[in-house]
């Protein structure tokens, strides 16, 4: 068990380096000479060399990166270039609005996704199927943006219930948890429902049915707790999709978050913030896969007791 | 050779008993099967054939475009119809410059629809042939394809999107290029894992002990029974590309205009939501529609395939 | 009330139909069972794989779930009908009246949970018992069906045990709450011979001391000739011949059965071919006109090829399904 954690934890490393490696590559290449993004148009030529030459600008490519990647891990990932501040402090600014609607919507999400995957596969092939599937499809088949603008519409300009925007109290939450959780309630119904009715075809199942249990108790005893099991590092991947996600949700409502540091990052062509804040995203979702890897192993028995 | 036959059921009692394990077997390969789970699955799944039915209108509007669109979608008026609301004439209205909503839509479906079918195409034969090679090569080869596909599906794929377009620009061909980037390694990891269980299979087995070529039995042997995963793959990454696409545009980073995709209808739309609403409605609700009609269909194919998903 | 009693008959199946509805077409797994199992006896019913044994027995306990269906039929315990019968009736006879050992003994149980817990599971469901009663219970008939270490055995995950004692959980699960009719499905094939003995012996046990009736489903005629009472042989989803132990062995009827018979190995023999039924078992979506049987039989006639036999009385409680037995008695 120890051994596989260990095993776990150092294959995630080289990942992370060649995630860092990838974004670090492609936005160096980018056209444009950062310093001018940096300190404006008009600066005199030995200025910016002398500038260059401090920000080991004229190194190679290959030294440049292991200097990024050193600072990176004792979490200086440089300055912005528009803002003038450490990136690190922007990301830490950020951060705490970004988990808020990532853990809020993951709530929602698991509301709507859990109980509908349940249903519709209990009720496989009925019209109660296809209703709460459809529901929770309909959120991964909406743009979130869309979602979100169609949810301002009603519910702040027609009915003035939620505030269209901010982040200050809970209640300007409300919106974006729903348009995000909603995003990814779908893809979490349909594995619950697929793996449910996998496990329902096993043979444990029919022993289960003829004890003579309710069908209840076949389903929630002994079928859900084994098709929970990939619904756990499905977590993994659904903090991933959230993030992702944030990215729109953020910027329709004024959550100043990662995603929406990103974004701007990306209207100022802000490259040091883009690259910061994609690859500390990019860290919170290796390691919420590394926790969802070892929760199913805690949970499942055939591997626990390796 | 009589003898032989049965001095071998004599070892092996059960033999006799299970005469049916082959025909299981040979089912597996069978193309014909394949396409008649799929029509049996459009008769009892309704809502997968509804969705196929308005794929299949989607795609024709599209393609015949010029002739569906009752109006030039770049056709301008400002003066007279300006924000006009839908009306007989104009279905679902006008936007800012006065052009039909409605046309718009027909044509923006062309984009929406080559951004479903390009990027799909290219990732997932760039993700079957990685897989293929990393399954079967293994060892050195598939450590380091592996690792490609962990580190990019490390990145929420929205975010690695972005990026590229950042480095690329914004254009269609760009947006073709950062899809493929981004979704190769879900195919290739799907395919993988379906070469590694097929080559311990005996028919492989035999295959290569007989001295047939590698690339022959990847592409004779394996790559035919990868055919339903990658249907399914196929269904539900189609969706997916379209609202990838719809996001970028919505971030500026997508289509470029004047060539109109869906995402940037809703995106220009969205500052004149209060008092013009339907100039975002409408695209959203198409993305909505086409995108969940994907989205069932491709339920409605796993589900049908089910059995050949499996090793 | 009484009359039933008279009539020993535990379980009665009557022109049983269980089909299952592929988008290939129907399969009539079963296709008009009659079956008849008698209180205090242990029934044997064999075949060659495929032929509709396991789901002749899950039908009984509606077990068959879909594309499956029991299409038409009767089936009666102790005179009660239960098809048709509302699901909380079945429910209360499953692992109560009736239990079943199922023939795959390494998939039978949940991976998630103790065997302790699932076996109590099946006392609890249909008895009042504090949680220390039953475990003591399961406890006991895990050492009745020979599991060592039982105590410890109790908080065993699963894939812990090996398959021997994975199948004498199921059978001490299905004995626990000493049911009247006790399904077998292949109880013993995944084990080996010794443990084999053990099992057929505790089986016997059962029914003598708790009067235990036994619907034994092999393929294996040796364990039919060791402990049935009574043996119904079926091929493609019907009955082929049912007789007592003796007349299936000593006059045996069908072709099919002597086929069967002749491919038991014998040990004693010298050096012999080992007789093989030639042909396949047929596909049941293509079944054959007339005879089931006919296309792999020696004696085939005219007449196999174009009706289907029923079942001819031979005397003393022998059927046959084949021609030869038309007039009765003995062969034409
Ligand atoms: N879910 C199903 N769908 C379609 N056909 C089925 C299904 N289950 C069983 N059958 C068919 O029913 C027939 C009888 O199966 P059954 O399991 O009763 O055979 P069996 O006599 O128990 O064989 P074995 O000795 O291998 O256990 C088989 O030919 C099979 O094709
Ligand atoms: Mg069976």
């Amino acid at each position: 068990m120890a051994k596989y954690i260990i095993k776990r934890v150092l294959i995630s490393i080289p990942v992370l380096i060649g995630v860092v490696f990838v974004i670090f590559f492609m936005l160096n290449v980018v056209p444009g000479d950062p310093v001018t993004l940096m300190m404006g148009e008009h600066i005199k030529p030995d200025l910016i060399e002398a500038f260059r030459e401090r920000m080991g600008l004229d190194d190679p490519f290959i030294v440049q990166f292991f200097n990024y990647l050193k600072n990176a891990l004792q979490g200086d990932f440089g300055m912005s270039y528009k803002l003038k501040r450490e990136v690190s402090d922007l990301i830490f600014q950020a951060f705490p609005q970004t988990v808020k609607l990532t853990l809020s919507a993951a709530m929602v999400a698991w509301l709507i996704g859990i109980p509908s995957g349940i249903i519709a596969a209990v009720k496989q092939n009925t019209l109660i199927d296809r209703g709460f599937m459809t529901f929770s499809l309909m959120g991964v088949s909406m743009p979130v943006f869309w979602a979100g603008l169609l949810m301002q519409y009603v519910f702040a300009y027609k009915l003035g219930w939620l505030p269209v925007t901010g982040y200050k109290t809970w209640q300007s939450f409300i919106m974006p948890s729903i348009v995000l959780g909603w995003s990814s309630a779908g893809t979490i119904a349909r594995l619950t429902r697929s793996n449910l009715l996998e496990i329902m075809k096993n043979d444990f199942i029919r022993t289960a049915r003829a004890k003579g249990l309710r069908e209840t108790t076949v389903v929630v005893g002994h079928a859900l707790k084994n098709a929970m099991l990939p619904v756990v590092t499905m977590m993994a991947i659904q903090v991933s999709s959230l993030l992702g996600g944030a990215v729109m949700t953020e910027s329709i409502f004024g959550i100043p978050g990662l995603g929406r540091v990103a974004v701007s990052a990306i209207g100022d062509r802000d490259m040091p913030l883009l690259q910061g804040t994609i690859i500390f995203t990019t860290m919170l979702i290796i390691a919420g896969n590394l926790i969802a890897d070892l929760m199913y192993s805690v949970l499942d028995p055939r591997i626990r007791c390796e | 050779m009589q003898e032989a036959l049965n001095v071998a059921d004599y070892v092996d009692e059960q033999k006799f008993f299970c005469p049916q394990e082959e025909d299981i077997e040979a089912e597996l390969l069978d193309d014909d099967s394949i396409w008649s789970s799929l029509k049996g699955m459009l008769k009892k799944n309704k809502l997968a054939a509804v969705s196929l039915a308005i794929i299949i209108i989607v795609i024709f509007m599209a393609v015949f475009a010029p002739w569906v669109a009752p109006y030039d979608p770049n056709f301008q008026d400002v003066e007279n119809l300006r924000f006009a609301a839908p009306s007989v004439q104009h279905w679902l209205g006008c936007d800012e410059l006065g052009r039909d909503v409605f046309s718009r839509l027909i044509f923006g479906s062309r984009v929406s629809l080559v951004i479903g079918l390009v990027p799909t195409i290219i990732a997932m034969t760039i993700g079957t042939v990685m897989g293929l090679m990393a399954g079967f090569l293994g060892k050195r080869v598939d450590f380091v394809i592996m690792r490609f596909a962990d580190i990019v599906l490390a990145f929420p794929s929205l975010l690695l999107a972005m990026v590229v377009m950042y480095t690329l620009g914004a254009s269609l061909i760009n947006i073709f290029i950062a899809l493929s980037i981004v979704k190769w390694a879900g195919t290739a990891r799907i395919v993988r894992a379906q070469t590694l269980s097929l080559k311990e299979k005996e028919f492989v087995e035999a295959a290569r002990s007989v001295g047939v070529k590698k690339w022959t039995i990847m592409t004779r042997h394996i790559l035919p029974n990868c055919i339903p995963n990658l249907i399914v793959l196929f269904s539900l990454n189609i969706p997916d590309s379209i609202m990838s696409e719809s996001s970028l545009s919505f971030l500026g980073i997508g289509a470029v205009p004047p060539s109109t995709s869906w995402g940037l209808m809703v995106y220009r739309g969205k500052q004149y939501l209060f008092n013009y609403p339907w100039l975002a409605l409408a695209p959203g609700v198409a993305i909505l529609i086409v995108v969940l009609a994907f989205n069932f269909l491709g339920d409605g194919v796993r589900d049908a395939l089910d059995p050949y998903l499996k090793d | 009330m009484s009359e039933q009693q008279n009539n020993a008959e535990l379980l009665k199946i009557t022109d049983l139909k269980t089909h299952f509805f592929t988008h290939k077409g129907v399969v009539p797994a079963v296709d008009g069972v009659t079956l008849e199992i008698p209180k205090r006896q242990i029934v044997g019913v064999v075949g060659e794989s495929g032929c509709g044994k396991s789901v002749t027995a899950m039908s009984i306990l509606q077990l068959i779930s879909r594309p499956g269906r029991i299409v038409s039929g009767s089936i009666r315990l102790d005179g009660k009908e239960l098809v048709g019968a509302g699901i909380d009736e079945i429910r209360e006879l499953r692992g109560n009246k009736i239990s079943v050992i199922f023939q795959e003994p390494m998939t039978s149980l949940n991976p998630v949970y103790t065997v302790g817990r699932q076996v109590s599971e099946a006392i609890t469901t249909h008895q009042q018992v504090s949680k220390q009663e039953a475990k003591q219970r399961v406890i006991d008939i895990f050492k009745a069906v020979g599991i060592p270490e039982a105590e410890k055995r109790f908080k065993a995950y699963p894939h812990q045990l090996s398959g021997g004692l994975r199948q004498r959980v199921m059978i001490g699960m299905a004995m626990v709450c000493r049911p009247q009719l006790l399904i077998a499905d292949e109880p013993t094939t995944a084990l080996d011979v010794t443990i084999e003995a053990q099992i057929l012996h505790l089986m016997k046990q059962l029914e003598s001391d708790f009067g235990t009736s036994i619907m034994l489903i092999t393929h294996n005629l040796g364990v039919v000739a060791e402990v049935c009472d009574y043996v119904y042989v079926m091929y493609a989803g019907k009955i082929m011949e049912q007789a007592n132990i003796f007349d299936l062995f000593d006059h045996t009827g069908h072709p099919y059965t002597k086929g069967l018979l002749q491919s038991i190995p014998k040990p004693m023999a010298e050096k012999q071919r080992l007789y093989n039924i030639k042909g396949m078992v047929p596909n049941l979506l293509r079944l054959p006109k007339g005879c089931r049987f006919c296309p792999r039989c020696e004696f085939a006639m005219q007449e196999c090829h174009e009706h289907e036999p029923e079942l001819y009385d031979a005397g003393n409680q022998h059927l046959v399904r084949c021609f030869l037995y038309k007039n009765g008695g003995e062969p034409a």
